[in-house]
């Protein structure tokens, strides 16, 4: 279980709880947060459920894999801590984490 | 292209995803004749564009398998009918005649003729990513495109070429002889495209032919659809390229489309069917699949399926009227098996 804040564009701020296992994307459809659109479904084959990891988080998140840098190639304005939330597993570990919603998923 | 001539049938399915491709069969079996149309140039709709190589678990009778395996094995399934397929085509209108058929045309000119429409198109067209540029809308069509349609419009242009896959590489090398100047853009100095590909583009850039920049775009510069430039981000800072062609290249998207201009009644975006038939607000067009509606939908395959059997039992009634229907099983039924090319 992780207490995780979505940022939005404006500042914005939601906190939900995910469970361990499901991804940060999921969690997000799962709590109606704006700005996820995720089309196709957590497959990591769209790059519409783009997210910048905090700072301060990048560490327990990790980097992406070889498969989402390349769907990165489909994100907007992709960041050096740009993610698809798709392949963010919550964990006890992410408890805190906060992402911020691009303004645009293309 | 179209060849323009008049094609007449008794059922139009719109969408090649594993519902429209099913929906073949399920016709079939009743002596419906359908033509199909994609707007992708294979079949298999998300299947096969989104999740080729992706597992999937809850196709009954088959523990796993792969977007393209499905699509491989339902185009297997359904080669006793015959059915032809118009890829690269989107349907732009469908008028009721005043026979009762249903006069489709494409998006290219081909006019069908059909007494049943089946609407079987899953997230809807598969359309070109637009970058969220500020004005983009403006320079689409004059200045931006999303394919080559015609090599000669970039003739003597200063071209840019946005992405990193093999659209973007292909673009590249086969527009840098003609163009006046290509500048090539991806947001990291790592390419999807194919080896060999990507080797060409390589030595184009140590020749100096062509002007590669790791960068994003950061906004168009232009008047009335004319571009006069694009401002990249790179981490140096923004940079600006007086280009006058702008090719981005960032996959597709679903949108309804053309689908919201048909006149039938839709919930949410999505198409609104009864869960006997299958048919929409419109008699004589049904909707199966991820694209339709109903209280308790499912988007699952498998429920496509199902809608595809009862649409095909409606169907029936328009294409043969008066015509009783035998239900029978494949398993048993003698002019089944015939119809499948195995008694």
């Amino acid at each position: 279980m992780a207490k995780i804040t979505f940022v939005q564009p404006d500042g914005t701020q939601q906190t939900v709880e995910g469970d361990n296992g499901m991804t940060v994307m999921e969690t997000a459809k799962k709590n109606l947060i704006a700005g996820i659109e995720a089309e196709c479904g957590g497959a990591c084959a769209c790059a519409t459920c783009h997210v910048f990891v905090d700072e301060g988080w990048l560490d327990k998140t990790g980097k992406p894999q070889q498969m989402e840098e390349d769907m990165l190639d489909f994100a907007f304005d992709v960041r050096p801590n740009s993610r698809l939330s798709c392949q963010i597993k919550v964990t006890d570990a992410l408890d805190g984490l906060i992402v911020r919603v691009p303004e645009k998923q293309f | 292209m179209s060849d323009g001539g008049l094609i007449e049938t008794d059922a139009l399915i719109i969408g090649a995803g594993p519902c429209g491709i099913f929906a073949v069969f399920q016709l079939g079996l009743l002596d419906i004749k359908a033509h199909v149309v994609d707007i992708l140039d294979k079949v298999g709709g998300q299947c096969a564009e989104l999740y080729p190589e992706k597992p999937i678990y809850d196709i009954p009778g088959l523990p796993m398998v792969t977007g393209q395996g499905l699509t491989d094995a339902l185009m297997e399934q359904i080669k006793p009918f015959g059915a032809q397929f118009h890829l690269n085509r989107r349907i732009d209108v469908i008028e009721k005649q005043a026979d009762g058929r249903y006069k489709v045309v494409t998006d290219d000119g081909q006019p069908f003729l059909t007494k049943v429409v089946v609407v079987a198109a899953g997230g809807g067209s598969f359309t070109p990513k637009r970058p969220p540029l500020a004005g983009i809308e403006a320079f689409e069509g004059k200045s931006v495109f999303y394919s080559v349609r015609r090599m000669e419009d970039f003739r003597d242009k200063d071209v840019m070429v946005v992405g990193g896959g093999d659209s973007a590489l292909d673009w590249t090398l086969n527009l840098q002889p003609i163009a006046r100047s290509l500048t090539l853009v991806h947001r990291r100095d790592e390419f999807r495209g194919a080896p060999h590909s990507v080797e060409q583009m390589r030595a184009l850039v140590a020749a100096g032919k062509v002007n590669l920049v790791i960068g994003q775009m950061g906004a168009i510069e232009g008047a009335d659809g004319q571009m006069t430039g694009v401002v990249l981000k790179t981490k140096d800072g923004d940079s600006r390229h007086a280009v006058n062609r702008l090719l981005p290249f960032f996959g597709l998207t679903m949108k309804l489309g053309p689908i919201a201009d048909w006149g039938l009644n839709l919930h949410e975006n999505l198409i609104a069917v009864d869960t006997e038939k299958f048919e929409t607000s419109t008699p004589g067009i049904f909707a199966i699949g991820d694209i339709n509606w109903y209280p308790g939908k499912l988007k699952l395959i498998l429920s496509g399926f199902h809608e595809a059997a009862l649409m095909a039992q409606a169907a029936h009634k328009i294409v043969y009227p008066g015509k009783k229907l035998l239900f029978q099983y494949t398993t048993s039924s003698s002019s089944l098996q015939k119809k499948l090319g195995v008694s």
